[in-house]
């Protein structure tokens, strides 16, 4: 029995770094420390692997890899697509495949938090890392996300209830305060619960910016309320914003997926951005997938863009609106897809998964999915962090590099993609 | 075997200044002719110099190109990516960026500018893996890169310890196992204190303010760590970017800070940023006449400038609360980022005018620090890319410092009360290529501790630059003929001719293999990953080379 201490759980954003798997005859027995989740998917991680395929029949990997690399050598514009929840290494090898190609890259936060990214673009965003949380953090506020469900330990570890080195007293020496528009495990943790109607972030980001900076908001009789709270409330928020000693602003897919959605993130990295003038204050976008930060780090340093890039003309651009995944499957733009780590099948909208289905359609996955059946060539791999290292960033920028902890009878991601590539360079130079 | 014939060298190191003769290489190495027949020499793969200048490989002692600050800009600034655009060839990959390159772009850039060796400036350990990772994928160059301590809770923490011969034992420790954990050259500190004081919403931290909550001041960390870098034989002094930057009346801190470190090696980063004194009514002027006098008398400590160029860039540093003040001031993005128990980061994009009077004196203020420092082995070129401006500027800058006439022709661009607050345009110094060999190779390769780099002797690392002679400078040095890197030519007349990966320059001081019970301990109770996770691996470093201490 091997006892692996100080694993990476890979699963979501938080990438916890303590966990501890015992395994005995290449089979994982136990995993400690991790939440429900984590645990469930080191666990069950080398388990129902795909049969590698092509069109539907089995054959092996070498072939499957080859008929991969023949569909991308011949396509015109093909798609580049995932990346979030593999390794920077395989990442890097994507971004290759899409520049020989002249392909389209995009990763998954092009319809998750990439508001968010895009927000950035535009204003920055003043952040700290998950420890400054826990060592400092007096204010914690969580709009419009549900850590307790989606990020299992990120209150334990991070943001709530840890004592840090200036928190000594833990969650007693936090106000919490929970933004969103229903009840969740997480808005039941906090001091103040603001249960805002829908679609009015950039409002409440306002009033709250004006406020911040000492503006006298007027309504008329009976009008005084913003996303259906009482100003009297937002006065509240703004004043434990401005009292505070250093907070921080958790935000999630409810801010992200608002209505016009780049524009909310805006104005709600300008709040924190003028909490500054009073305080120490910070914004902390919830990512979800374990490396989705990774692939926007990633895509960054080697196209300059964090999302929606393509290759066409053989150096980088960058267009949300023409580049981004659902627009390009909307208007059936592209004429074979590479998918990495994400299962479209699942998460995408029906048409856009309908269209996919029509043309040739690559995926590499360690595990049998709802992409599976009709994607033309299947290729299993090694899943990361289990059987497979490499790098992944927190959803704080923290890189860590993933322990192998089992040997799984395929290759990792980056090894496929690497043999991917090479055989399109030497398609395209024969 | 590579043979470079008739050019004509100017190696400051070996004192050859001009003179023509052959260089020979031979498995990345500068070889010497004697005992070679002539027959053979001749029957050598022969580069005809004739009437080219050559000289070592640029080394860049100051750069921002690798990390997450570096990315975070890049991501901030897509606007500027647009119209600097390189597609991928054969031999190339695609890349774009023009003050923040894409890393591929960004080798590129810097090996076509016949530079060889770069390091980036600021790392704090938290994020170091994310640094090496962009440097595996940043070709053409040697690299390393300097791990920030100034605001450590640990270096802190080690500095409150009362007992003086225990500190001084515990600091040596905890310095070299940073620098082994986060794979770093050297130290660096930044605006020593005074990120923390900003995280505790306090104002700037004069060099004698306590630091909550250890109550260690900036002058005590200064001296704690120049003296680890002593004690350590580290191959570079203290990679130091004071207090108060871009503070008018800087000046009087600059100096206390040097005086505070008399004794110790130390290397003032964008020394421009440091230099400006005060005007009765708080307005900037050039300090440099107080700075250069005194770093005339100490030859002990060298500089690099942070030359100001004209246009706009992106403003990035460790020194978060100089970012938030600068975003104050511009009203535009700003992105920052406190790193637990380490440091911070701001970015923050601006624009030079020549017309500002606040811009033309820094630009100004860059050009005095070069032509009033007397021994050039004292100062490095740098515009500290991209603070002040992209490295991409370096050969504008030469010519600047050249070409006295075309100096004295900006007069006229600059906002009209420039003379009333600078001495530059009375200064008639040319520089010579002797001393731009030395400001841009040699000097730096020799303050860094890197015996075989900066000169091309016998022995030296066969990264040599051939330039086309030109009266115009600028044209001379944005387009060498020929720039081999390890024996190899890999840029022909300003295109790349060939990849190459450089090697990752580390340091492995003595002791450091382990942190003492009580740090272990904090670190334990207060970092959000394990130390077993903190370490960066060897997988991150692409050909590691170890530079000896000592
Ligand atoms: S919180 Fe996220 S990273 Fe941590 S154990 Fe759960 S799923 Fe894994």
């Amino acid at each position: 029995m091997t006892v692996h201490k100080n694993v990476v759980c890979t699963f979501c954003g938080c990438l916890c770094d303590d966990i501890e798997v015992e395994v005995e005859d290449n089979t994982i027995k136990s995993v400690k420390k991790a939440c429900a989740i984590g645990k469930n998917k080191i666990m069950h991680a080398i388990t129902e692997p795909p049969t590698p395929s092509v069109n539907g029949t089995k054959t092996s990997i070498d072939a499957a890899v080859t008929e991969a690399a023949r569909i991308l050598s011949k396509a015109r514009n093909p798609l580049i697509y995932g990346l979030s929840s593999t390794t920077s290494e395989a990442q890097r090898e994507l971004v290759e495949i899409a520049e020989i190609t002249r392909g389209n890259l995009d990763n998954c936060s092009s319809y998750c938090h990439g508001p968010g990214v895009l927000a950035r673009q535009q204003t920055g965003l003043v952040s700290c890392s998950l420890g400054e949380i826990k060592n400092r953090a007096d204010l914690v506020i969580y709009w419009g996300c549900n850590p307790v469900e989606s990020h299992m330990r990120h209150l334990s570890r991070y943001s709530l209830q840890p004592k840090g080195l200036y928190t000594p007293e833990g969650r007693k020496g936090r106000k919490v305060i929970a933004i969103d528009i229903r009840p969740t495990p997480t808005t039941k943790r906090a001091d103040v619960f603001l249960q805002v109607s829908p679609g009015h972030t950039f409002e409440i980001a306002s009033a709250l910016r004006a406020l911040i900076q000492g503006e006298p908001l007027e309504f008329p009789e009976g009008q005084d309320t913003v996303g259906d709270v009482p100003i009297d409330s937002w006065r509240k928020v703004a004043d434990m914003i401005k009292g505070c000693k250093y907070g921080v602003l958790h935000f999630g897919l409810g801010v992200t997926q608002c209505r016009n959605s780049d524009i909310n993130v805006e104005q709600v990295a300008r709040l924190v951005q003028d909490a500054n003038r009073h305080t120490r204050f910070y914004g902390v976008a919830m990512r979800g997938h374990g490396n989705v930060n990774g692939a926007n780090q990633v895509m960054t340093w080697l196209t300059g863009y964090p999302l929606c890039v393509n290759f066409s003309k053989g150096y980088p651009r960058h267009n949300p609106g023409e580049y981004s995944t659902l627009p390009m499957l909307a208007r059936k733009d592209i004429d074979a897809a590479l998918i990495v780590a994400t299962d479209p099948g699942a998460h995408l909208p029906k048409d856009a998964v309908d269209f996919l289905k029509t043309i040739p359609t690559i995926h590499l996955d360690p595990h049998r999915n709802l992409t599976t059946p009709w994607s033309s060539v299947v290729i299993p791999v090694a899943p990361v962090g289990v059987a497979a290292t490499g790098t992944f960033y927190r959803m704080d920028n923290v890189p860590l590099r993933l322990k192998k902890l089992v040997d799984s009878p395929f290759p990792s991601d980056e090894e496929v993609l690497k043999t991917m590539k090479e055989k399109i360079v030497y398609a395209a130079n024969s | 075997m590579l043979r470079i014939a008739n050019g004509r060298v100017h190696d400051p190191t070996n004192t050859l200044s001009g003179t023509v003769q052959d260089i020979v290489m031979d498995k990345g190495a500068i070889i010497s002719t004697d005992g070679i027949p002539q027959g053979q020499l001749d029957e050598m793969e022969t580069i005809d110099a004739t009437d080219c200048v050559v000289m070592a490989g640029g080394v860049d002692i100051h750069s921002h190109i690798a990390g997450a600050k570096v990315n975070t800009g890049r991501i901030m600034c897509p606007e500027e990516h647009y119209s600097h655009v390189s597609s991928r060839t054969k031999i190339t990959r695609a890349g774009c960026g023009r003050c923040v390159p894409t890393t591929y772009r960004t080798g590129y850039l810097y090996s076509k500018l016949g530079y060889t060796t770069v390091f980036e400036a600021a790392v704090p350990p938290l994020e170091a893996r994310h640094t090496h990772e962009e440097l595996q994928d940043l070709p053409m160059l040697d690299k390393g890169c300097y791990t920030v301590m100034g605001n450590n809770h640990l270096v802190m923490q080690v500095l409150s310890d009362t007992d003086p011969v225990r500190r001084k034992e515990r600091l040596r420790n905890l310095v070299s196992w940073l620098l082994k954990a986060s794979r770093g050259y050297g130290i660096k500190v930044v605006n020593p204190g005074g990120v923390e004081d900003w995280k505790w919403n306090v104002g700037a931290a004069d060099l004698d303010t306590p630091t909550p909550p250890f109550g260690v001041t900036p002058r005590q960390i200064l001296g704690g760590l120049a003296e680890a870098v002593d004690d350590l034989k580290l191959p570079h002094s203290m990679h130091l970017h004071c207090n108060h930057l871009g503070e008018a009346g800087n000046v009087a801190t600059t100096l206390e800070t040097m005086r505070t470190l008399e004794g110790h090696r130390a290397h003032f980063t964008h020394l421009q940023f440091h230099s400006y004194g005060k005007t009765p009514k708080g307005g900037f002027t050039s300090g440099t006449v107080e700075i250069t006098d005194y770093l005339n008398k100490h030859p002990e400590f060298t500089f690099d400038v942070g030359q100001i160029v004209f246009g706009s860039t992106l403003t990035m540093t460790s020194d978060a609360p100089m970012e938030f003040h600068l975003h104050q001031m511009t009203k535009g993005k700003w992105a920052s980022g406190d790193i637990e128990m380490e440091s911070g980061s701001g970015i923050v994009p601006i624009t030079y005018k020549p017309k500002m009077l606040v811009n033309a004196i820094q630009w100004a203020v860059g050009l005095e620090l070069l032509l009033l420092t007397k021994n050039p082995w004292q100062v490095v070129l740098t515009t500290d890319h991209p603070n002040a401006g992209p490295f991409t500027a370096y050969p504008q800058i030469i010519k600047l410092l050249m070409d006295k006439d075309y100096r004295q022709s900006w007069v006229e661009k600059l906002h009209p009360k420039i003379r009333q607050f600078t001495c530059l345009f009375e200064l008639d110094r040319e520089y010579t290529l002797d001393e731009i060999a030395i400001i841009t190779r040699s000097g730096p390769a020799r303050t860094l501790g890197l015996d075989r780099k900066g000169h091309i002797g016998v022995g030296a690392e066969a990264d040599v630059t051939i330039y086309r002679t030109n009266t115009d400078k600028s044209t001379m040095f944005s387009t060498p003929a020929y720039v081999i890197k390890h024996g190899e030519v890999v840029v022909r007349d300003g295109e790349i001719v060939k990849s190459v990966t450089g090697k990752s320059l580390g340091v492995s001081p003595e002791q450091g293999e382990r942190l003492d019970d009580e740090l272990t301990d904090t670190f334990d109770a207060y970092y959000t990953v394990k130390m077993a996770n903190y370490m960066v691996e060897d997988e991150y470093l692409d050909t590691p080379e170890v530079v000896p201490c000592g």
